[in-house]
């Protein structure tokens, strides 16, 4: 094992530069790991965002030798075989400093995508029964896990390519909002991942599913928005 | 990109898929056979049915060629989705004189 790391790390904002930092390397070390010891040993001015460490707040995703990952369950020893590593703010956001971007762009096309529960009942209503097996259930679980830590939106080229683009991330969470059966927004959810920007815009590039460190699959999601919102329009549900 | 262009481009190309391969097959037949322009000519002027045929075949590549024109000028391009849309009707009206001019030389000629 070598004794130190090669890590080049973006400092500045939108326009910056790396700067290349030797980092002692360690057993069973990750890349939040790396990033907090340059922050705390080196460059206190070194600006980064996380809060739980284990990869469940969505807080620390980057780009890691050129791949967005969550940094702190992703090994060094998996991204940095030579010794050397590349660290930098997600792409496809506008970056505050260093590592931090403004996840501002990515919250807000959740809310323009329906990504917000709508009940159907008061607190005065029973509540309902829900089997666990039915085929919208586990339709509706399979990207339930989503953290919003960014990866899959940054790792989209159509997000790249399309400022209009609502992205993987709020497009999933509009199909599992589909299939909740307590929800009510439907109506105006599949309308408004209908238009411009919406789940037709994809390409099945399959980045986001790829790199996804839940392991869920935005692009079947997408896909299956797609089947829905043509049979909607076909049935004069939704508007074209 | 909506979903009335993605169900258009959709249909039309599920519409192409036996279409080029009919297309193919003639092209396949008419060479193996050695036809020449005019056996071909022959057997086309004055038909409904091949009129129809390449017809309807530029009509939907009309069609799904300029929606997919106007996607790529939409991400690729500085146009935005009316100056783009503008550009793709154009594209396709002119696929569709190119396309049914040949159509109509092929067949009423």
């Amino acid at each position: 094992m070598l004794a130190e790391l090669s890590v080049s790390l973006w400092r500045g904002a939108q326009q910056g530069r790396y700067e290349t930092y030797s980092v002692p390397q360690r057993e069973s070390q990750t890349v939040l790991d790396v990033v907090t010891f340059v922050q705390r040993h080196i460059d206190p001015t070194l600006s980064y965002r996380f809060a739980c460490r284990v990869g469940v707040c969505g807080s620390c995703a980057m780009t890691v030798n050129g791949k967005p990952r969550w940094t702190c369950r992703t090994h060094v020893a998996k991204v940095a075989g030579s010794g050397r590593i590349e660290i930098g703010p997600l792409e496809n956001l506008p970056v505050i400093k260093d590592l931090a971007t403004d996840m501002q762009p990515f919250f807000e096309k959740w809310q323009q995508a329906k990504g917000v529960f709508a009940p159907s009942k008061t607190r005065h209503d029973g509540i309902e029964q829900i089997r666990p097996d039915s085929p919208v259930r586990v339709a509706a679980d399979a990207a339930i896990e989503c953290i919003n830590c960014g990866v899959c939106y940054a790792a989209c080229d159509t997000v790249r390519w399309n400022a209009d683009y609502l992205g993987p991330a709020a497009l999933t969470r509009a199909w599992t909002l589909v299939n909740d059966e307590r929800d009510a927004g439907n109506a105006a959810r599949l309308q408004a991942v209908s238009e411009t920007g919406g789940c037709h815009a994809c390409h099945s590039h399959q980045s986001c599913q790829e790199l996804c460190p839940q392991a869920l699959n935005p692009t079947a999601a997408i896909a299956a928005l797609k089947r829905r919102t043509a049979a909607a329009y076909l049935k004069r549900e939704i508007k074209g | 990109m909506n979903v009335r262009l993605y169900l258009w481009q959709r249909a039309t190309a599920a519409l192409m898929a036996p279409l080029v391969l009919i297309h193919i097959a003639v092209i396949f037949y008419a060479t193996r056979q050695g036809m020449t322009a005019a056996d071909i000519l022959s057997r086309t002027h004055g038909s409904i049915a091949w009129a129809s045929y390449y017809g309807l075949f530029v009509a939907a590549v009309s069609i799904h060629a300029a929606i997919g024109v106007r996607n790529i000028l939409t991400e690729w391009s500085p146009l935005r989705d009316r100056r783009a849309g503008q550009f793709a009707v154009a594209f396709g009206l002119l696929l569709a004189a190119l396309g049914l001019r040949a159509v109509f030389a092929v067949v009423l000629s």
